[in-house]
């Protein structure tokens, strides 16, 4: 059994290709996305009216907490993943990531730990201690019971598979990039998912190191929290937030990059300013690590380090400030082509700058005394993330649902989608605004009427309900398309980089022949040949190809990449292409199957979850499921590594 | 916030306004490109052959209009950035002269406030309900006592974390009379919703009347309920957390009650402080406020009317 089928679950569960992984990972993540907005909706309907009595104060706390840490650790970052995983083989040219096994191991150890922190509401304690935690009031003193080990240990199970994923796509990038694939013809979605990888690497040890120094007190009695015995009251605040703030990035810089994609293709158009763009997506990474004190004005950390803070704050909107205007010049002189996923990527523009200028009154110390901790920043984080995030998350499933299944999401629904979201967000999120500058702090579960607020809160609530309606049209468009849509064909865009050369869906080696790519927008320049005469590129070996004005081919000829005797004629196929021939015909080595690295994350976090036990006080019990998840999961693990990855090579 | 009552709330608001109306106006022109261009740039077939002419072409205009933006939007941070320190500077400049000394301590979830000027004989302690002169500068010493707490009256000033370990100071000045609604404003635990601080500006003379009162003692009650409301007091466990001077209950871990029956609100902005409501407080603390860190004392009705008949006297 050399490459397995490839259907039936155990071929899901045992997949180690990138693609699939993908796959995975985008059903997962939609899953969680829809978990969270189910418990965004409860905290809506909550705070409709005044003195809501639909939760009570501990549910409503678990409630915003788990809102708040699935859709930023188990929706928008796996999103992200998502695509990373992918795309970033297809668009520099490769079969598959540098460690395919590790990268199964990155979905798993994702699903079991999303599953974990999930599994603490059938105790009733699901985390609820606010997103970002902050001790002391996380430590065993005042929250004494399960929620806050949920917690603590769920987050240290993510950011295992966040890491894991994270080396795997720097290798990936650095090493396997096809001939001619230098840095700079990088697609910018690979770019910028090169940029997160890095801010994965650093920021997540910082977050981990706070979360061990929580579980070291909340399990063993240590006292790195303990202010009676003489901690340093802000220690988690400055860990958390030296993370927490590259975090940001870690989830917009995705979707930057998928906009990045998405509005040349529609703007018939190459990005405008592509070097600009790297430098300032490298720029804002790194001077993301410099600010995160801007969350921790209200501390009083006295006016040298409020201003240096602040400035450093500043400086981060010059380079996010040129994103956008690089964008807003890649449609000018352009032919666009409104496609919802262009719409999704031009909301993207819009209400993204509103979050980031109401960024930049944050960035002022002393105003942003008046709006910190308040609605007024719930406003300005959801422009950020559903505006920014979301928005290009959605263009990019718009855009590459068609490689991804093969066939075309509806437009008709998604223009549903995307104007009900559109108007949903708008109406949750802009009223917060002015319900924050009332005065109302974040994370109370009742307030009193008549204090300004009503009128406010029942707009976002009903925002929020149409919002939630309008994720439902995405879901129905996904399922109905995934069998019955329009058949998609290599590219139906027109699109410029590798992953639209070959079929879709993909065959499980992506390109029969590695391309040789000889500049940035490899399909346009061989589609179009007679554009960029003045191009400096080399050709060698390769056939032009004829196309008429509309780009469609028209000729014989091969795109490149194109596995050897798939056809690419002119008329759209008519049924999803998947008889391509295998790789085995082809003599391509595939990695085997193995379902070990599911087992390796499986019984990681069992090891992690008998931790509990200690609190349970069965101590014996905790440490024979520690120990034996340990043992299972060190035995599995050597059973991958000592396993051959894929076939001998001839 | 947008009704400041002091110099602090204005000095911000001032500034808050000059960056809101700045963002505004710089949203307002990146929007107004973004929808001249949409509108004005050709639609597509689908997939129209693509224009390449630009590329690894300068494209001299868009280059310039990028640039100019960039510089534009450079200078205008630099102008915030200095608005924002000279405002700071201004905040921190406010006279201290006179100033009334209030040390704040957060609790989970309410406040305790210890006036401090003067003589020791002169401060005294009161919970919930921060009395200050119209017109006279206060300091408040932060504190917190379990975990980070901070206070927030929009009217008067910005946020001030209240953090465990560690004492913060908070300047401001109420100039019109008014009772101004603050309170906490960092995710504190289970009731962080009901947090709640008045602070209370009075004019002088009545100030100094409200302060006076609050040195006196305890009065002795006068009639034999209220007495025997007392005994029940000391002699269940409401002394082991509660303090009322001139009798023998000083324990500290809940709202001082010298001088309850005068207060406004109860249980941080929980119910308003009404015969019925306190009665119904005491009887069942955790029914108003879950999870609050007083416990339900089981007490005859006979006993409790008795009790509430007392701590009505505290005035
Ligand atoms: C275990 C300590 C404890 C005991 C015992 C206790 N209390 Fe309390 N009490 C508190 C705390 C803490 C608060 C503040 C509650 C809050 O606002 O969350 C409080 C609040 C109050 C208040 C409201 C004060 C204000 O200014 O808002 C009154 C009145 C009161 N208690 C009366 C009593 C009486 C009468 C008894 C005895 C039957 C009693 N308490 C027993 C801890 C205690
Ligand atoms: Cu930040
Ligand atoms: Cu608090």
């Amino acid at each position: 059994m050399a490459y397995g089928s490839n259907t039936g679950l155990w071929s899901w569960l045992t997949t180690v290709d990138h693609k699939r992984i993908g796959t995975l990972y985008l059903f997962t993540a939609l899953t969680f996305f829809m978990m969270g907005g189910f418990e965004a909706e409860l905290i809506r309907a909550q705070l409709q009216h005044p003195n809501g009595r639909l939760l009570g104060a501990e549910v409503y706390n678990q409630m915003f907490t788990m809102h708040g840490t699935t859709m930023v650790f188990l929706a928008i970052m796996p999103l992200s993943a998502a695509f990373f995983n992918f795309l970033i083989p297809l668009q520099i040219g490769a079969r598959d990531v540098a460690f395919p096994r590790l990268n199964a191991f990155s979905y798993w150890v994702y699903l079991f730990g999303g599953i974990f922190m999930n599994l603490s509401w059938f105790v009733g304690q699901a985390p609820n201690g606010g997103w970002f935690g902050y001790a002391p009031l996380t430590t065993m003193a005042y929250s004494p019971l399960l929620n806050i080990d949920f917690w603590v240990l769920g987050l240290q199970i993510l950011g295992v598979s966040s890491l894991a994923a994270a080396f795997n796509f720097i290798t990936t990038i650095i090493n396997m990039r096809a001939p001619g694939m230098n840095l700079m013809r990088m697609p910018m979605f690979t770019w910028m998912s090169f940029v997160v990888q890095f801010l994965l690497v650093l920021a997540f040890p910082v977050i981990t190191i706070a979360l061990v120094f929580l579980q070291f007190d909340r399990f063993f009695g240590t006292n790195f929290y303990t202010i009676a015995a003489g901690a340093d009251p802000l220690l988690w605040q400055h860990l958390f937030w030296i993370f927490g703030h590259p975090e940001v990035y870690i989830l917009i810089l995705p979707a930057f990059g998928l906009v990045s994609e998405v509005l040349p293709t529609f703007s018939r158009k190459p990005l405008f300013g592509y070097p600009v763009m790297v430098y300032s997506g490298m720029l804002i990474a790194f001077l993301g690590f410099g600010v995160w004190a801007h969350h921790m004005f209200a501390v009083g950390m006295g006016p040298i380090a409020d201003t240096m803070f602040s400035l450093a704050t500043m400086l981060i909107a010059i380079p996010t400030g040129v994103k956008i205007f690089n964008w807003i010049f890649t449609m000018w002189g352009g032919n666009i082509n409104f496609t919802v996923s262009m719409k999704f990527a031009i909301a993207l523009v819009g209400l993204f700058t509103i979050g980031g200028i109401s960024g930049v009154m944050h960035a002022s110390p002393t105003a942003d005394l008046q709006q910190t901790d308040s609605y007024f920043i719930v406003a300005h984080f959801h422009y950020v993330l559903f505006g920014g995030s979301m928005m290009g998350i959605f263009a990019g499933i718009y855009y590459y649902f068609p490689k991804f299944s093969g066939r075309m999401l509806s437009e008709k629904i998604g223009n549903w989608h995307f104007w009900l979201s559109f108007v949903g967000m708008n109406l949750t999120f802009f009223p917060m605004h002015f319900s924050g500058l009332a005065g109302m702090p974040r994370r109370i579960y009742q307030y009193d009427a008549n204090q300004g607020w009503d009128t406010y809160n029942a707009m976002s609530s009903y925002g929020a309900y149409l919002l939630g309606f309008a994720t439902l049209f995405l879901v129905y468009n996904m399922l109905k398309s995934w069998h019955g849509g329009a058949v998609a064909g290599n590219d139906p865009w027109g699109a410029p980089s590798l992953e639209w050369s070959i079929p879709s869906p993909p065959p499980d080696y992506n390109f029969a022949e590695i391309p040789r790519v000889s500049s940035r927008y490899p399909l346009w320049d061989v589609k179009s040949p007679e554009l960029t005469t003045d191009v400096p590129h080399t050709r060698e070996g390769e056939k032009r190809i004829d196309v008429d004005a509309a780009g469609q081919h028209v000729g014989g000829g091969k795109a490149i990449g194109n596995p050897a005797g798939a056809s690419s004629g002119a008329s759209r196929p008519t049924h999803v292409e998947r008889n391509h021939k295998t790789a085995e015909e082809l003599g391509i080595p595939m990695p085997y199957p193995t379902i070990k690295p599911l087992f390796v994350a499986l019984f990681m976090v069992t090891m992690f979850s008998g931790m509990l036990l200690i609190h349970k006080d069965k101590l014996g019990l905790a440490l024979a499921v520690i120990i034996t998840s340990a043992m299972l999961m060190t035995g599995f693990l050597y059973a991958w590594l000592l396993s051959p990855l894929e076939p001998e090579h001839h | 916030m947008f009704e400041p009552a002091g110099p602090q709330a204005h000095l911000i608001l001032q500034l808050w306004h000059l960056i809101a109306w700045t963002c505004a106006g710089v949203f307002a022109a990146i929007l107004l490109v973004l929808v001249a261009i949409l509108l004005r740039t050709p639609r597509a077939p689908m997939p129209a052959a693509p224009d390449l002419s630009t590329t690894d072409k300068a494209e001299p205009g868009p280059r310039r209009s990028v640039a100019t933006a960039v510089v534009a939007s450079a200078l205008l941070l630099l102008a915030l950035v200095v608005a924002s320190v000279f405002t700071d500077r201004a905040v921190a400049r406010m006279s201290l002269v006179d100033a009334v000394n209030i040390e704040l301590t957060g609790h989970q979830w309410w406040w305790s406030a210890r006036y401090i000027n003067g003589p020791v004989s002169d401060t005294f302690t009161t919970a919930n309900e921060v009395h200050i002169p119209v017109g006279r500068p206060v300091i408040f010493t932060l504190k917190a006592d379990d975990v980070i707490h901070s206070i927030w009256v929009p009217r008067l000033a910005g946020k001030k974390d209240l953090i465990p370990g560690r004492t913060a100071s908070l300047q401001l000045r109420a100039d019109e009379p008014g009772v101004y609604q603050g309170r906490c404003a960092e995710f504190c635990g289970l009731e962080h919703a009901f947090m709640g601080l008045q602070i209370v500006a009075d004019p002088a003379d009545r100030y100094e009347a409200w302060a006076a009162a609050q040195r006196r003692p305890a009065s002795e009650p006068a009639d034999a309920q209220a007495l025997r409301g007392r005994e029940l007091f000391l002699s269940q466990s409401c002394a082991m957390c509660h303090a009322v001077q001139g009798t023998t209950a000083g324990a500290q871990h809940g709202p001082d009650l010298t001088h309850v029956a005068g207060r406004r609100e109860l249980a941080a902005g929980t119910l308003p402080n009404t015969r019925e409501n306190l009665q119904a407080w005491i009887a069942d603390p955790q029914k108003h406020k879950p999870g609050t860190n007083m416990p339900s004392t089981p007490l005859s009705q006979a006993d409790l009317s008795a009790l509430v008949t007392y701590l009505e006297t505290l005035k």
